[in-house]
């Protein structure tokens, strides 16, 4: 007795087995569609309108309201006809900073001639994202999810509803594109640790790559206090955004990122969060860094391959 | 927590709203209170004003003083909050103040169903054919601000309009299906309420003189009348409404005295007929002189008038069989021949003076019913619907000062003059004649058909119809009241008009309007067990009735559910773009090889066919892009299709 509900469930669901890394088409198995609130009020007012034609004896009463409901079958068909069909391919998601929002792109392909419009997207509980698709039309959407954690962000369940053409029914699909999206861990606010002579030319010692002055650039969490541009902020009285004095030439020396250099007794996800800021930091003022953690290594370097790389490294660091 | 913020309404969904409440409550400015009518069309301007200057909407307390208002002045008009009359206005007037409150998409669906509401209110005063056009038109425009509200603004106007035309076609076999199979259940299911029945036009249970003359100025339609076989003549046709034994010296009202049925003595062929009679609020039924078959839920009274049970509120069908020639009540009872004897004692003393002369010369009833007649065929009396003022003896005044009058003082004036001669007399309210649709062959019986003449009872021959119009105006009898009738007089122009293109157009309408009522609005349960019967269904109970509704139904949902969702296999558009660029280089005496792609088709042009090789070249690119790339830019492959030589 227990296989049979479970063959049931096999078949109900069976279309839930599709990977859902390539492009996947609404049919009517993944389509539900039930009466809305408003639809729920329009049969009431059906239902009324109804007795007064029995009542008074209208016979175009009668008729009026048979061709209402006629209208509400004839809409639950045209909402159902709204999502049936549609083709959603998933994308490629930027990663993102933990305390940013992740943006999951979905693309949406119309082959019918006619548009599909009052489509309403929302993953999880994130916010819902409105949408219409033109008649033969390709559209791409964006599915914003809060990132709270480091680690990979899968996408949660997407539910995909719509009331159009007449609002009287709403008809929903839980289409299921396999996204996840990087999140690196949350850039922290700490000095940079000084770097150490690169291995080839070590003639100089400290703040190698401070030296010449090269412009300014808006203040990072990440940046050290000591290249804040004090002076300027002094001179600014409208208190614009903290300054950051940029200098060239530190391709020389190499800075390692390590969570060795790290205060003792922080906590191992703050530890993160350090080298993270420390990464952007070093990457914004031109350094060539390397990183250090737990079973793996990043030789320094610059740029931004490199830079994903570390980050893509802190944000799938196992849990120390 | 507070609830989830409503969805906004977006700006350009409010005109839609604007126009599906102006479609709804324009009709009902025909019957309602000017007032209501202004404060609607106030509300409606000062909506539409805060809209165009983007302002914001009033204030609650506003628009809780203008509900309370209005409230108010519906009270004071129609006495109640409650009723046909006073509901319509409530729904008119909160339609009104809802267009002053669309904040929301749920604002803005609860007016739409107000307006789908308001729909039906409109079938309590009309259901001609032009108001269930408007209806349908309005429909439409709701419709439609349905779909604009859930499509917003990538909805533009015309396709909306299309798209809720299409709802609505699909909407109609449902329509069709439930009209005929929905088990239909005679109303009203509880009281009505007192505003039910508005007052119609017709006759009424006294006549004074002027009463008919008023009547005959209207066209409307009294009654239609299909005969089975040949009518008989235009001039016996006499259709018998109160009957009128009470005089007052001026007016004659109907005075309802029990007595015996009426015995009917048949002298000739009956003739068998349906009559459709609009709604009058009385009883009489109109058959013809004199009824020998009534229709269930009829009777006759004494007088010979047909009448059913209770008041006609609808349009209905009563068929019934006639003798025309007949005589009725050989043995009448002393009382009602004592009664058809009075008059009151002291006025018209002039008429009575006459009578008791001609009392005096010669005692025979039927030669003083002659000499009464005579004396209307003579020159000096006229035919008309524009008589003098009578005084306070209105018979003395047109019998021997006015002596022009319509039929209700020629029939008065002869009834006091047999009474006064001691013949029992009476005066009858009907119609006389009609009109045959040459169309549908219906005959029409119109206001302006109405008439009256009078009855006396003689010895041996019983109550006998005496028309003393017939005697001044032959024509009224022979050809209707527009050829009996002096030029210039106020006729109704429907009536008048001769014109035979105009007579045809005419013609045309009402036998459309009759099949109108006949088959759309006559759908009732009788014609629904007689459909049923001939489904095959003789008997059919509720639940088979249910059964076939539900099959009918499903069977109507799989259609349109196939018809919506089905799509005829087509080509990618950039292929058929493809296509279509090697249709036009087959003009060239281009033609790819087999299974030669369009990048290597460009490439072997090149060499061979330098006019042609720029343009295919940039084809295949676009064609590529469309139809691989990621933002499949068909522009670019069109504009190159366009410019292939």
């Amino acid at each position: 007795m227990t296989v049979l509900p479970a063959a049931f469930k096999d078949w109900l669901f069976r279309w839930q087995k599709s990977d859902g890394s390539g492009p996947v088409v609404l049919t009517q198995r993944r389509i539900f569609i039930l009466p809305s609130r408003a639809g729920l009020l329009f049969a009431t007012a059906l239902a009324v309108m109804l007795l007064g034609a029995i009542n008074y004896t209208l016979a175009l009463g009668h008729a009026l309201v048979f061709l209402l409901a006629g209208l509400g079958m004839a809409g639950m068909v045209h909402t159902f006809r709204n999502l049936a069909g549609l083709c959603i391919a998933p994308g490629r998601p930027e990663a993102v900073f933990a305390g940013e929002t992740a943006h999951f792109p979905l693309h949406l392909v119309n082959d019918r001639p006619t548009p599909r419009l009052g489509l309403e997207f929302q993953a999880g509980d994130g916010a819902l994202v409105a949408c219409d698709v033109a008649a033969d039309g390709r559209r791409e959407i964006a599915l914003p999810v809060p990132a709270a954690r480091r680690g990979w962000l899968e996408l949660p369940r997407v539910r995909l509803s719509t009331r159009y053409p007449l609002g009287l029914f709403v008809a929903w699909s839980y289409p299921r594109p396999a996204l996840r999206c990087l999140v690196y861990p949350r850039p922290g606010e700490f000095p940079l640790p000084p770097a150490l002579p690169a291995a080839a030319s070590g003639e100089r010692q400290g703040d190698a790559g401070q030296e010449d002055f090269a412009g300014f650039r808006p203040h990072q969490p990440a940046d050290s206090p000591r290249h804040v541009a004090w002076k300027a902020v002094a001179r600014d009285p409208a208190g614009g955004p903290l300054l950051v004095k940029q200098f060239a030439g530190g391709a020389a020396s190499e800075l390692w990122l390590d969570r060795d250099l790290l205060p003792a007794g922080i906590d191992p996800e703050s530890g993160l969060s350090i080298l993270t800021g420390w990464v952007l930091a070093a990457e914004a003022a031109g350094l060539a860094y390397g990183l250090r953690l737990a079973g793996s290594e990043l030789a320094p370097a610059s740029g931004e391959g490199h830079r994903r790389r570390c980050l893509e490294a802190l944000a799938l660091a196992a849990a120390p | 927590m507070n609830p989830p913020a409503p969805a906004a309404l977006d700006r350009g969904a409010l005109p839609w709203l604007f126009a599906t409440a102006l479609a709804t409550t324009l009709p009902h400015a025909e019957h309602q209170p000017v007032w209501l009518s202004a404060a609607t069309a106030g509300a409606l301007v000062l909506a539409a004003t805060l809209w165009w200057r983007g302002r914001r909407l009033p204030r609650g307390w506003f628009l809780a003083l203008a509900v309370v208002a209005g409230c108010a002045g519906i009270v004071v008009e129609f006495r109640t909050l409650f009723g046909r009359d006073a509901g319509v206005a409530m729904l008119v007037l909160f339609m009104a103040l809802k267009l002053l409150e669309l904040r929301s998409l749920r604002d803005a669906h609860v007016t739409v169903m107000l307006g789908y509401f308001l729909l039906l209110t409109h079938y309590f005063y009309s259901q001609s054919i032009p108001t269930g056009l408007w209806l349908l038109v309005s429909l439409l425009i709701a419709t439609a601000t349905l779909i604009r509200l859930h499509g917003g603004p990538a909805s533009p106007a015309l396709p909306t309009l299309r798209y809720a035309g299409l709802l609505l076609l699909q909407a109609a076999p449902f329509m069709l299906v439930l009209y005929l199979l929905f088990p239909r259940i005679a109303g009203p299911l509880w009281g009505l309420p007192q505003d039910a029945h508005s007052a119609r036009s017709g006759l009424s249970e006294q006549i004074a003189p002027g009463s008919i003359a008023n009547l005959v100025q209207s066209a409307d339609i009294a009654f239609r009348v299909r005969f089975e076989g040949v009518p008989p003549g235009r001039d016996k046709l006499y259709w018998r409404g109160p009957v009128l034994e009470n005089f007052d010296g001026a007016t004659w009202r109907r005075r309802p005295a029990p007595g015996p049925e009426p015995a009917i003595d048949r002298q000739g062929p009956t003739y068998r007929y349906e009559t459709t009679l609009e709604p009058h609020q009385q009883a009489w039924l109109l058959a013809l002189d004199a009824p020998t078959t009534l229709p269930a839920n009829a009777y006759l009274t004494p007088t010979l008038t047909a009448v059913s049970r209770e008041p006609v509120r609808q349009r209905q069908r009563y068929a019934f069989a006639s003798a025309v020639e007949h005589r009725f009540n050989l043995d009448e009872g002393r009382e009602t021949l004592r009664r058809n004897r009075l008059l009151p004692g002291e006025r018209n003393p002039r008429a009575r003076w006459l009578a008791a002369q001609w009392l005096a010369q010669d005692a025979d009833p039927e030669r003083l019913v002659g000499r009464a007649l005579a004396l209307f065929s003579g020159s000096e009396f006229a035919y008309t619907l524009q008589p003098p003022l009578l005084g306070e003896n209105p018979v003395d005044d047109f019998l021997f000062t006015a002596r022009r009058g319509f039929c209700e003082h020629y029939a008065s004036a002869f009834a006091v003059l047999m009474r006064a001669a001691g013949v029992p007399a009476r005066v009858v309210g009907g119609y006389q004649g009609g009109e045959p649709n040459p169309v549908d062959g219906y005959w029409v019986i119109r206001q302006s058909d109405a008439h009256a003449w009078a009855e006396v009872w003689l010895e041996k021959r019983g109550w006998v119809r005496v028309d003393p119009t017939a005697e001044v105006a032959p024509a009224r009898l022979e050809s209707g009241i527009a050829a009996a009738i002096p030029a210039g007089e106020p006729l109704p122009a429907l009536v008048q008009f001769d014109a035979d293109w105009l007579k045809g157009l005419r013609y045309r309408w009402e036998a459309a309007n009759n099949a109108w009522n006949q088959y759309v609005l006559g759908y009732n349960p009788e014609r629904q067990r007689e459909f049923l019967s001939r489904l095959g269904l003789p008997d059919a109970d509720w639940r088979s009735l249910v059964g076939l509704l539900a099959g009918a139904c499903g069977g109507v949902l799989l259609a349109v559910v196939a018809a919506t969702l089905y799509r005829r296999p087509r080509a990618d558009p950039a292929l058929r773009l493809w296509r279509r660029a090697l249709v036009r280089l087959k003009r060239r005496q281009v033609q790819p090889a087999p299974g030669e792609t369009p990048l290597a088709l460009a490439r072997r042009l090149a060499g061979q066919r330098p006019d042609l090789a720029p343009a295919v070249a940039a084809v295949a690119a676009a064609y590529c892009r469309a139809r691989y790339g990621p933002d499949g830019d068909l522009e670019t492959l069109r504009t190159a299709v366009a410019e292939l030589p």
